[in-house]
């Protein structure tokens, strides 16, 4: 009894080991009939843009009958998780869409392939410097900066121009100082000059402080990276804390919605203006009243002119696909200038790509493309995004501190010595 | 207690559970209410309950731009399988748990207990690695598989308290009487707890149907993908999202629930002890 007892265990642990380690073929990533096989991820989410990509798909699939792209449609919403569990259980897509601000983890735990080797000069030619360095980590680069998005102005046309103020231009934006009188003149009777949707408050005062010559972030010698406050990194976060405490020219309410919570209040004449991503343009023109007349305008400059950051849409190779360098061909396809084109209008974004920019139906008025296009060269790399420890001393540290400086609750200094002191004892574990 | 003061008891029980079923209610509603209104109304700074231009687009578009029926029959297929086998595999484990007391099943209901706590995060990755092996990655099958293993020990736990609840002098009665233990099994026993099979496997099926994280590794392919896979792809980065056909494909979502719930819910309160003692 206890021999067939030992003998059955034996033979269902054997059995399970055969499972578990005997079942896992070989996957050189072709199909049955030798055709090679490889799987793109998309995050497009708008219709317009899933349609962009899918079309792509097609007329790749049907100009390459030996390489097959199958299209798998992911969601920025849960991207991170998926791509992660994905990369350790080896099921990774060959062709991954994401943010810039996202890959320095997957670039450093070695998941995605360095593509310096594998892009085409034309494609790495088209896009400007500035662009790549949004997805250069260490020596590598590991995605293609294809997509951004500025933040812009959405302004009440009637309301201005009942207002009298300067409309500013991609040439002779505000001022952060005009800026804040601006909104002081549109603000009277249940309504406020502008409406700061600060849900993320991290990204929106990073990316605009550049402006002000905000850097906050310093990458010393030894590559070690320090958090120091300086003057021009007040500029961002003190106008939007004295436009709602001080001159109460700002909603207070808004500091806790994010950018969509915003578009009624717009609409309705509650805001004169609010500052939104670039692609929210979208948004409004589907929700609009009828006979609304809206606008779109440059953010505000400072001395560092109208610089902001931006985290790009990237793609990526998955360092683990057999096929890279078919991979990197059909990147190479998706982003030949006429298809950027495709993709950005499909997302209401900006293309990175010089010559995508340079297209005649992005430079048009309606819709604000035009602003959108002239303010594309100011756009630097987002700040932080390749420092390591960041999304901790974003979620734990700074987000907490500037919500509570934004509503009035501590003052500058307290704010100062949360983002600097707390920041840098949470970024030395990282760099230790 | 005085007529009178259990009077004010009642009332505000009744406000309490009036402003709970509100509470409750609310989003629902809400979510209905969206799902019927034109873009332009749900930019309106005065929101309504009912929409003023009721319209279909919503429903029309989210059904042109994803794969809702294909998801749904995938979401059914997997939470009607998982549940069926949960309940299938825990009533006679709970059964003998309930019944045999003893150090094993004392620690047995310990360990269900302790396995609730364990976040997904942790089991994702080893989970998916065997799955991957077992070559059930992107199928339905290894989907149902999770979903029965995640809902079992929270099935096994209610079952057991259903099993107790029921008296076990009734089974000894019933033994008096002549019957056999499968007699006395599928006569006395089973029938009394229908109702707790009933929830458990309604616990099961929601839990299934509702379930994002692992579908959403564990599938790839469009067709494959269950509805709340499908629902994320209605949102964008940032948190903007496509409001109208998202609120009617999530009211499309939640029917199934409400419908198998609506059906079976006087099941599961309805006497469960009645007509166990003879008259």
């Amino acid at each position: 009894m206890r021999a067939s007892l030992r003998t059955t265990a034996a033979a269902a642990a054997t059995a399970l080991a055969l499972l578990l380690t005997g079942c896992a073929g070989t996957d050189d990533g072709r199909g049955d009939n030798g055709r090679i096989e490889l799987s793109f991820q998309s995050l497009a989410w708008q219709k317009e843009s899933v349609d962009a990509n899918k079309q792509l798909v097609k007329e790749w699939n049907e100009a390459h009958p030996d390489i097959h792209v199958s299209y798998v449609q992911g969601s920025w919403d849960t991207v991170h998780d998926q791509l992660l569990t994905s990369f350790e259980g080896g099921e990774a897509p060959d062709i991954i869409h994401d943010a810039s601000d996202d890959l320095a983890d997957f670039a450093y735990g070695g998941y995605l392939a360095d593509l310096r080797t594998l892009l085409p000069g034309r494609l790495t030619a088209d896009i400007p410097r500035q662009s790549w360095s949004t997805t250069t980590f260490g020596d590598g680069v590991y995605g293609v900066p294809f997509l951004q998005e500025p933040r812009v102005l959405i302004a009440n046309t009637r309301i201005l121009a009942e207002s009298g103020v300067r409309v500013p231009t991609p040439d002779r934006p505000w001022s952060w100082a005009e800026f804040r009188q601006v909104t002081e003149e549109l603000t009277g009777e249940g309504r406020y000059g502008v409406a700061w949707p600060l849900k993320e408050p991290v990204s929106v005062t990073l990316n605009l402080g550049l402006s002000g010559g905000g850097k906050l972030f310093h990458r010393g010698a030894d590559g070690k990276v320090t958090i120091r406050a300086g003057e021009g990194d007040r500029i961002v976060p003190g106008t939007i804390h004295d436009q709602v405490n001080i001159d109460h020219s700002a909603s207070r309410t808004a500091l806790g919605m994010g950018g969509s919570d915003t578009l009624p209040g717009f609409f309705g004449g509650k805001y004169a203006m609010v500052p939104l991503g670039f692609s929210y343009r979208q948004q409004v023109v589907e929700q609009a009243p009828e006979g609304f007349e809206w606008t779109v305008l440059p953010a505000p400059a400072g001395s560092a002119g109208p610089a902001q950051g931006v985290s790009p849409q990237t793609l990526s190779v998955s360092e683990a696909s057999p096929h890279k360098k078919e991979a990197a061909q059909f990147i190479d396809f998706l982003l030949r200038p006429p298809n950027m084109v495709r993709l950005a209008k499909g997302d209401w974004m900006l293309p990175t790509g010089t010559a995508a920019l340079a297209d005649p139906s992005l430079h048009t008025a309606e819709n604000g493309w035009a602003t959108g296009v002239a303010v594309a060269k100011a756009l630097r790399p987002a700040p932080a995004q390749s420092v390591r420890g960041y999304p901790e001393w974003k979620d734990k540290v700074a987000t907490p501190a500037l919500q509570e400086y934004y509503s009035g609750a501590i003052g500058a200094d307290e704010l100062r010595k949360r983002l600097v002191d707390d920041g840098n004892r949470v970024l030395a574990r990282y760099q230790r | 207690m005085s007529l009178r003061t259990s009077r004010t008891a009642r009332a505000g029980q009744y406000a309490a559970l009036l402003g709970y079923l509100v509470f409750l209610a609310f989003p629902f509603l809400w979510l209905i209410s969206t799902a019927f209104k034109p873009a332009r109304e749900l930019g309106s700074l005065h929101p309504t309950w009912i929409p003023e231009n009721p319209t279909l687009d919503n429903f029309r578009k989210a059904f042109d731009e994803q794969p809702l029926l294909q998801a749904a029959a995938n979401s059914l297929i997997a939470a009607l399988c998982a549940a069926f086998i949960a309940v299938l595999v825990a009533t006679p484990t709970a059964y003998v748990m309930a019944r045999r007391r003893s150090r094993l099943s004392t620690a047995a209901t310990g360990w269900v207990v302790i396995s609730q706590a364990f976040p997904l995060v942790l089991l994702i990755i080893p989970l998916f690695l065997i799955l991957k092996n077992l070559h059930l990655i992107n199928t339905l099958w290894g989907l149902i598989m999770v979903y029965t293993v995640w809902a079992l020990p929270f099935a096994l736990w209610m079952l057991v308290g259903y099993v107790r609840a029921v008296p076990a002098e009734l089974e000894e009665a019933a033994s008096v009487d002549g019957a056999g233990r499968l007699r006395t099994l599928v006569s006395v026993t089973a029938p009394l707890l229908a109702p707790g099979i009933v929830a458990t496997a309604l616990f099961a099926f929601i839990t299934a149907w509702n379930e994002l994280f692992f579908a959403l590794v564990l599938l790839k392919t469009p067709e494959k993908q269950t509805l709340p896979v499908v629902l994320t792809h209605f949102i964008g980065a940032e948190g903007a999202a496509d409001l109208g056909p998202l609120a009617a494909a999530a009211f499309l979502a939640t029917l199934p629930s409400l419908v198998v719930f609506a059906i079976i819910q006087r099941r599961i309160t309805g006497g469960m002890l009645a007509g166990a003692v003879k008259s």
